[in-house]
């Protein structure tokens, strides 16, 4: 094999092993009853935050309080709530700071429109100095073509 | 216009500027998550008692009482430190603590209130965790002070300390009551 055929490999391989952890739980999930309600459990758990290790969401985390968590979330499913009510009243319990995705409200407008707004500031500067440098480059022909005649 | 350019990057700097002192004077906080029951009802309970487990803790008891709502184990470290303060409270007679035994053994959460002496009124037992959770607890000890209406006013996290007690407790209190009751001890 030649050394380019070696590197490619490796990196199928590390892309592979990376694929397979992202898609396994530190946890094993526990069982709900019909897999719909199977999906909508660990797509709740996996978009609140750990409170103790806050870089974690609940399906990840291994501390006792996230298992807690996970059984009132599994309790409230069972209980025929909704997804929307399950994260009320996380967010009412913890605030919003235990959803992974902020919701869109005056308090975290900012952090939504920022990005945007920094998008639109750097179109308008770039378009202005592509315009100036234009403008420019012709100035500087004109003058080449004067001095040339 | 063209002389007023520098301004746009010193506008520029200064917004970074404003963005990261926010960043940074927030930042000692990022293990304090301030808690969005204040100002609201404090969940209601009716939870098996620690020291007599026929009888109820609820919260429709509290009612028309100041009191301090303490989540404690005695598997949690910072509430061992907590602890004198805790019964210098008591000492003060200022306002009653009422305890949650948060994911404890029954017979370990006894012979420690035995040995170093039971600061509460009345101790509520939560076995599974699942008040812990009514209460938007993320780790012992808290404290939550609760007014006679039910509301909950102020959260401590963290074991209470003097300064806690006499800057951030005491002046939630009814007027009449002095700190100087509290550090007679």
């Amino acid at each position: 094999m030649s050394s380019r055929a070696v590197s490619i490999f490796v990196a199928a391989l590390i892309a592979a092993l990376l694929l397979a952890t992202s898609a396994a739980y530190a946890i094993a999930p526990e069982q709900m009853p019909t897999p719909q309600l199977e999906a909508r459990y660990l797509a709740l758990i996996q978009g609140f935050r750990c409170m103790q290790c806050q870089d974690e969401s609940l399906a990840d985390s291994p501390v006792n309080l996230a298992a807690d968590m996970r059984r009132q979330i599994r309790d409230m499913l069972l209980a025929g709530k909704t997804d929307q009510q399950i994260r009320d009243f996380m967010v009412s319990r913890y605030g919003y700071f235990i959803l992974f995705k902020p919701p869109f409200v005056l308090k975290t407008a900012w952090l939504w429109l920022t990005p945007g707004v920094l998008l639109l500031v750097g179109v308008i500067v770039a378009l202005r100095v592509i315009r100036q440098r234009a403008a420019l480059a012709a100035t500087d022909l004109d003058d080449n073509d004067l001095t040339d005649a | 216009m063209r002389r007023l350019r520098f301004i746009v990057p010193l506008g520029v700097f200064a917004l970074l500027v404003v963005v990261l002192a926010v960043g940074i004077q927030q930042s000692p906080d990022k293990d304090l998550i301030p808690s969005p029951l204040i100002g609201k009802p404090a969940p209601d309970f009716s939870l098996p008692s620690l020291t007599d487990p026929g009888q109820r803790v609820s919260s429709g008891q509290l009612r028309g009482h100041w009191y301090l709502f303490n989540v404690w184990g005695t598997w949690c470290v910072s509430c061992r430190e907590e602890h004198s303060m805790l019964l210098r409270i008591k000492q003060s007679g200022l306002i009653p603590l009422v305890g949650l035994d948060w994911k404890d053994d029954r017979g370990d959460a006894l012979s420690f209130l035995q040995q170093q002496g039971d600061p509460y009124a009345t101790i509520a037992v939560d076995q599974d965790g699942s008040e812990a959770i009514m209460w938007g607890v993320y780790g012992a000890p808290e404290t939550f002070l609760v007014n006679p209406q039910g509301i909950v006013v102020y959260k401590f996290i963290g074991p209470i300390t003097e300064q806690a007690w006499t800057q951030q407790i005491l002046p939630r209190l009814p007027t009449g009551q002095t700190p100087a009751a509290a550090s007679s001890s």
